[in-house]
């Protein structure tokens, strides 16, 4: 057994327990100081992982647990999300009357289920980081307790996500039930005698319908906008920069992995999600009110264009997602950031409520317009190259016309945000009070900005790096 | 030359830019003396990199090239030929009128000056990009910084206009990035090394049916950005609606955009698909040149009646592009250097009329050369420039275009010329309504231009005039770069019905 693989997951658990009994020992109005050894110790383990490269292919409790190039991406992203959302609720902690030390700690708890999620290499594995994340969110959504909007985001996200989960259970047992096992390698070596291949396709499609939910995918996504608008925003940037990508982390390895040799069929469930995505989460974003629930509609239709990556099924397609998804942790912390800032102050965020941000607060106004050129695909911003990498691998395999239609809801989507850009930008502010805004969300303001430029402008490290892992995921 | 010129001239209005940022927002003078800088800088490196082209020897020059993502083929390559040579020169010299335009700008100056110079670093970009996606990185960086100029500082009409501009741009560039991606695709597979720089897929064989597909799709695409008829609609509301600086580069620079790239990309790639679509063009572009030009006719509003016209003119551009011979292409390319010193010339004195006299209402006027007379000299110049009149650059590129057009579109081309006839009657028309007659007492607490403002009208003007005269270098440059590509059709016939 090579504890190297859990390596990451002990030192994140350890954190946890650690900032639990300090949870109990600080008084009361010291405990905002959680948040910032949260954070620190979570710099730490993201440092570490860059530094020690002593886990890769390595297997746990007989290949129970694999930890490899991927996974270590994966969970890097997973560091980073967790870092800049920990600064980010710093300020929204404080206004809480109780329980302000747990929220880091469920924090770090929902981050030790995601990386759970993108190692485990069989179906109970899976299931238990899955739940750990799942139920971990479920209490973070629902942490503002005075607010019914948080404590109806908070229910709704229970119902749905079991369901959601009941589904994939279904999924899973009708896998085990036909392979035997609930280890991947074994199921692998099953799909390829080519048996039963109904029950395996029904399963296979089960299994993806349950993970579409976490990557809110159309049309599973009508819980996104109202927990987005309903949960702490600190909590709906993890949803999107967490969550999400925990979500993909899966769906990448159980269609091109565990599924690839009924590959054929499923790459057809895959653009039907994809383009259905694209299509709903645009012009759904057209009419919202609420930044929130567009940035959720936008995140929806974000579900779509990375799910391009799978359709093309080639080293350069994974590549070309795992960069995306990594600007898109940028993007969406650095407005979720944005709006926090704005709403802890005002206790708004409508988009016109935005109104002469460029007055009230110039820094929060560039973070929000670089964040939403980003998602855009507008240059310099890392949306555009992240977009071409990603579409030109459609096209490369031949499939033009994804390519098109995703351009030209990218074109859509490029109306909506550009209306937020105007309100904050031109119309003159409603209120002249300026924003202030804390120290720790100035810092992830300004890193996700300064990395959304630099994944613009110079693509070529990130580039190679995810090109690396890639193809030590696929031959 | 070990000196990296080209990238100086790119790096230049983002270093001002930058610089900008750091100015408190109580100072009201260095905004437009930082700008004011960064753009005499980029115009005089500018200007040096023109007289050390060597037309001799032609192609590529100035070549540098950097790593960018080389796991896709994407290099940061810079260089410029005998045809975006001028049009770098053109972009330096309205980058640099534009900010004396804008010189007594009150209102966020320093945003305004920041986004412009955002703009001027695309486009820079854009006529120095060796790569084809850079090519449309930088086409793209141009938009969003356009629709904030105009949606703030525009006006009339300004937020219809201005995200009426950037759906329709956006939707063009979109749309041409497809194609991108299908000669990526296709040129990937073909030779089995993905890459994106021109020289490399201009050297590709397409084969006939995808060099239909590609250059329809790129047609259509950069068509928006030309604009050619249908897709012409965004122009006169955009370049109306924005402010004069803005109108100067949209109409000066940013139309030239889309020409270029079908010059550089469309007809460079696919020489075949080009004479397949060629008639489509030639017509689309009739349409452009003598339908817009009866638009412009109707128009109350002096800066409607300059807005359209620029579109009319611009038809000339892409029926020259349209008829694939050495003379035609590089009328075009002439032109589109001809128009845009002539367009921003004419949006600048509509500019400094309006800032005076408030009103852009043709009726409105009458007589103003008896209290404006320099501005009146200006306007005539160019609207004799407009006009086609021999003696000036435009007319030297209009015959060109004709000249090589007329042999293989005999009919559409005598309809084409046509379009100059009208043109003299729309700007003689405004000439004479809004200068000429007896004095108009309700004008007399107007200025003539002076001081600063006369910067711009005495660099355009004397350019038009300067080139009229003296128009072989620059036309010895544009032939130098166009004539590579033109040889390419030489073995190709083109024309058919019309």
């Amino acid at each position: 057994m090579n504890y190297n693989a859990i390596f990451l997951e002990t030192l994140v658990f350890l954190l946890g327990v650690l900032l639990l009994v300090m949870d109990l020992i600080l008084p009361r109005t010291k405990k905002s100081i959680i948040g910032y050894i949260s954070a620190l110790g979570l710099l730490c383990i993201l440092v570490f992982t860059f530094v020690y490269h002593g886990n890769n292919a390595i297997g746990f409790y007989n290949g129970l647990y694999a930890s490899n190039g991927m996974s270590t991406y994966f969970k890097q992203m997973f560091l980073i999300a967790a870092i800049l959302v920990t600064l980010t609720s710093t300020s929204f902690v404080k206004t809480l009357s109780d329980s302000r030390g747990e929220f880091f700690i469920i924090i770090i708890f929902a981050t030790l289920g995601m990386m759970v999620m993108s190692s485990a290499n069989d179906l109970i594995t899976l299931y238990i980081g899955l739940e750990l994340m799942a139920i971990s969110f479920i209490i973070l959504t629902a942490f503002n307790k005075k607010s019914m909007k948080s404590s109806e985001a908070g229910t709704k996200y229970v119902l749905l996500s079991s369901i959601s989960t009941a589904i994939l259970l279904y999924g899973m047992s009708l896998l085990y039930g036909i392979s035997g096992s609930v280890a991947f390698t074994d199921i692998i070596d099953y799909l390829k005698t080519g048996n039963n291949l109904p029950v395996v396709i029904l399963g296979s499609i089960l299994l993806i319908a349950g993970f579409a939910f976490k990557i809110s995918a159309a049309p599973f996504h009508m819980w996104s906008p109202d927990i987005y608008e309903g949960a702490p925003t600190p909590v709906t940037a993890f949803l999107a920069g967490g969550s999400k990508i925990a979500g993909f982390s899966v769906v990448i390895r159980l269609l091109l992995q565990l599924m690839e040799p009924v590959h054929g069929t499923m790459v057809v469930l895959v653009i039907a999600l994809s383009v259905l995505s694209m299509i709903v989460g645009n012009i759904i974003a057209i009419p919202q009110t609420n930044l929130k629930r567009m940035l959720a509609y936008s995140g929806v239709s974000h579900a779509g264009y990375i799910l391009i990556g799978i359709v093309s099924y080639t080293k350069t397609g994974i590549s070309a997602m795992l960069y995306y998804l990594l600007l898109y942790i940028f993007a969406n912390i650095g407005a979720f950031a944005a709006i926090t800032a704005f709403s802890n102050q005002t206790g708004k965020d409508d988009i016109k409520d935005f109104s002469g941000m460029w007055k009230r607060s110039p820094l929060l106004a560039a973070t929000l317009l670089i964040s939403l050129l980003c998602l855009a695909g507008i240059p310099p911003a890392a949306g555009f190259i992240g977009k071409f990498y990603l579409f030109s691998e459609a096209a490369k395999q031949g499939y033009l016309w994804m390519a098109f239609l995703a351009m030209a809801m990218s074109v859509v989507s490029a109306y909506y945000y550009t209306v937020v850009i105007r309100v904050m930008l031109m119309e003159e502010p409603s209120e002249v009070t300026p924003i202030k805004i804390p120290a720790s969300i100035k810092v992830v303001m300004i890193v996700s900005m300064v990395m959304i430029i630099v994944m613009g402008v110079y693509p070529g490290p990130i580039t190679d790096w995810a090109t690396s892992v890639a193809s030590s995921f696929i031959k | 030359m070990g000196f990296h010129i080209l990238f100086l001239i790119m790096l230049v209005p983002i270093i001002g830019a930058l610089l900008l940022l750091f100015v408190p927002a109580n100072n009201s003078k260095a905004p437009r003396l930082i700008a004011a800088t960064a753009a005499s800088v980029a115009l005089v490196l500018s200007l040096v990199a023109f007289f050390n082209y060597n037309t001799q020897t032609g192609g590529m020059q100035f070549v540098e090239g950097y790593s960018w993502v080389p796991s896709y083929g994407i290099n940061f390559t810079l260089g410029v030929d005998g045809l975006s040579m001028p049009l770098v020169l053109l972009t330096s010299i309205i980058i640099f009128s534009g900010v004396f335009v804008t010189w007594k700008l009150e209102n966020r100056a320093k945003e305004f000056f920041f986004y412009m110079l955002v703009i001027a670093s695309g486009v820079f970009g854009v006529f120095m990009s060796g790569n084809l996606l850079l090519l449309f990185l930088f086409m793209e960086m141009a938009v969003i910084p356009k629709f904030i100029l105009i949606n703030i500082w525009g006006s009339k009409n300004k937020e219809y206009a201005a995200m009426k501009y950037t759906l329709y741009l956006l939707a063009g560039s979109s749309l041409a990035l497809v194609g991108i991606m299908a000669i990526y695709a296709y040129a990937g597979s073909v030779s089995g090394v993905y890459t994106l720089d021109i020289a490399k897929l201009a050297a590709i064989k397409y084969d006939a049916s995808f060099q239909k597909f590609g250059f329809f799709i790129l047609m259509l695409g950069l068509g928006v950005m030309v604009p050619m008829f249908p897709f012409h609609r965004w122009t006169p509301d955009g370049h109306s609606a924005a402010p004069t600086a803005i109108s100067m580069m949209l109409a000066g620079v940013i139309m030239k955009l889309g020409g270029y790239a079908l010059i550089r990309v469309g007809i460079n790639f696919f020489p075949e698909g080009a004479v397949f679509w060629g008639p489509v063009i030639a017509l689309l572009a009739t349409i452009n040149a003598v339908y817009v030009a009866f638009v412009a006719m109707a128009q109350k509003d002096l800066k409607f009646v300059v807005a359209n016209s620029s579109v009319s003119h611009m038809g000339y551009v892409l029926f020259g592009i349209a008829s694939f011979n050495a003379a035609s292409i590089s009328g075009a390319a002439a032109q589109m250097f001809a128009h845009g010193i002539m367009a921003a010339l004419f949006f600048a004195l509509v500019g400094l009329i309006y800032e005076k006299s408030h009103t852009r209402i043709i009726s409105d006027f009458g007589g103003l050369a008896h209290q404006m007379p320099r501005v009146a000299a200006a306007f005539m110049l160019t609207t004799l420039a407009s006009l086609g009149l021999p003696g000036m650059f435009n007319f030297i590129a209009e015959f060109s275009v004709f000249i090589g057009s007329i042999q293989v579109y005999p009919v559409l081309a005598v309809i084409s010329i046509f379009a100059i006839v009208i043109t003299a009657i729309y700007v003689l028309r405004v000439m004479q309504q809004v200068f000429f007659g007896p004095r108009n007492a309700k004008w007399d607490h107007l200025e003539d231009a002076k001081g600063v403002e006369m910067i711009p009208i005495v660099l355009l003007g004397g350019i038009l005039i300067v080139l009229g005269i003296l128009p072989g270098s620059i036309i010895n440059m544009i032939s130098s770069g166009i004539v590579p590509i033109a040889q390419k059709f030489i073995s190709l016939s083109i024309g058919g019905l019309f």
